[in-house]
């Protein structure tokens, strides 16, 4: 499947994970610090993903000054 | 997973409260949990004129967003920083979500305020540009508030942020700022007037990744982008670590910050008893005064004349 990450934006081939939690894990990214999209829809942790998904992985954790 | 309110198909988890909801029980949840807190916290009511600090980010338009929905007098602030392309996308964000939502929005530059843009401020000063970008926002933020004649300052504060200040402030004990973090940062009258409005958070019982959820699920177009001069900030890296222990133990971002707030948090004073809040020579804004033989200028204004003075060597 097709998993666009931003900061900077770029977009990876990743095969195989079931899940979100897998495909997360796979990417060594902290479901906490992340939105899972597919389709303009968020996905749940357990939902499960298919080979022809387009994913996007969007960071959530901003920084800098309060 | 399955709603917890109607038992469809949930699109967001939240494991600290041990539940997932569904797109429309989700929005109700987020703009109940900003209601809850504004009552709460007693931080404004519906006679007060909100100023409604905004970057184009998801926290910012998402406050403003609940604020207007709930029918509040909330008006949008934004001040162009002047962090090239990153701060026209910012600009542009804030006013395309003022046109469609038919708010009013207040616009204006530090390069044209003050002459200096962030990049260039941290230049001069030789500091990391969050710094200076965090001290004229807020001096900013309020001067506003004061000049438009707004009762309440708003920003877009949430759970995160605010445990990144206060894993920070513990690890370096820096008792002073512990003694001043809080959801309502009270009005500061100085020489007879007001210097600093009512400053509130009504985002604090909500989790960074459950704002940006707000914008994408309600359509706000926000910049996803981040800023291209936070690369290696303090701040940043705190949520990642309080992030990783949220994900091993869901709920530990809430007992950090509300365990402070309910057991800690008054036996820090919210005033350094050694010095005196005086007007600032300069401006009239607040200035610590600890030596009554000085003259009393605010930080602002010391930044300021450190940035205009080194540009015209």
């Amino acid at each position: 499947m097709k998993v666009r990450l931003r900061n900077p934006d770029r977009v990876v081939d990743v095969s195989g994970p079931a899940t979100v939690l897998d495909l997360l894990k796979e990417l060594s990214i902290v479901p906490e610090a992340v939105l899972v999209i597919r389709d303009a829809t968020l996905l749940t942790r357990d939902e499960r993903l298919n080979e022809t998904d387009e994913i996007e992985v969007r960071p959530v954790l901003s920084g800098g000054a309060s | 997973m399955k709603c917890k309110v109607c038992k469809g198909p949930a699109v967001m988890d939240i494991r600290r409260h041990n539940a997932a909801f569904c797109k429309p029980h989700f929005l109700d949840h987020f703009r109940n949990q900003v209601a809850r807190t504004i009552k709460e916290f007693s931080m404004f009511t519906s006679d007060d004129r909100l100023l409604v600090a905004v970057s184009g980010g998801k926290d910012s338009l998402a406050v403003w967003d609940v604020l207007i929905d709930l029918g509040y007098d909330a008006t949008g602030f934004y001040l162009d920083l002047g962090i090239g392309g990153y701060s026209t996308r910012s600009k542009e964000a804030a006013i395309a979500y003022a046109d469609a939502k038919g708010a009013k929005l207040i616009v204006r530059s530090l390069a044209e305020e003050h002459g200096y843009t962030v990049p260039e401020l941290a230049k001069l000063t030789r500091r990391v540009p969050c710094s200076g970008c965090g001290l004229n926002k807020r001096y900013e933020f309020n001067r506003a508030a004061l000049e438009e004649g707004f009762d309440i300052l708003v920003t877009g504060h949430n759970l995160d942020d605010e445990v990144a200040t206060l894993f920070g402030n513990v690890l370096h004990w820096n008792v002073d700022m512990l003694g001043r973090q809080a959801p309502v940062l009270e009005e500061k009258v100085v020489g007879g007037a007001t210097a600093l409005v009512r400053k509130v958070k009504p985002l604090v019982r909500l989790a960074e990744r459950e704002t940006a959820a707000y914008a994408l699920l309600t359509g706000i177009d926000y910049v996803i982008e981040e800023c291209p001069m936070v690369e290696g900030n303090t701040q940043h890296r705190y949520k990642e670590a309080v992030a990783l222990l949220e994900e091993s133990s869901p709920g530990t971002k809430n007992h950090m910050y509300f365990g402070f707030l309910n057991r800690v948090r008054h036996r820090f004073g919210d005033e350094d008893e050694n010095f005196e809040l005086v007007p600032c020579a300069g401006c009239g804004a607040p200035a610590a005064r600890w030596d009554a033989a000085a003259e009393p200028v605010c930080s602002f204004c010391k930044t300021k004349r450190l940035a205009l003075g080194r540009k015209q060597q």
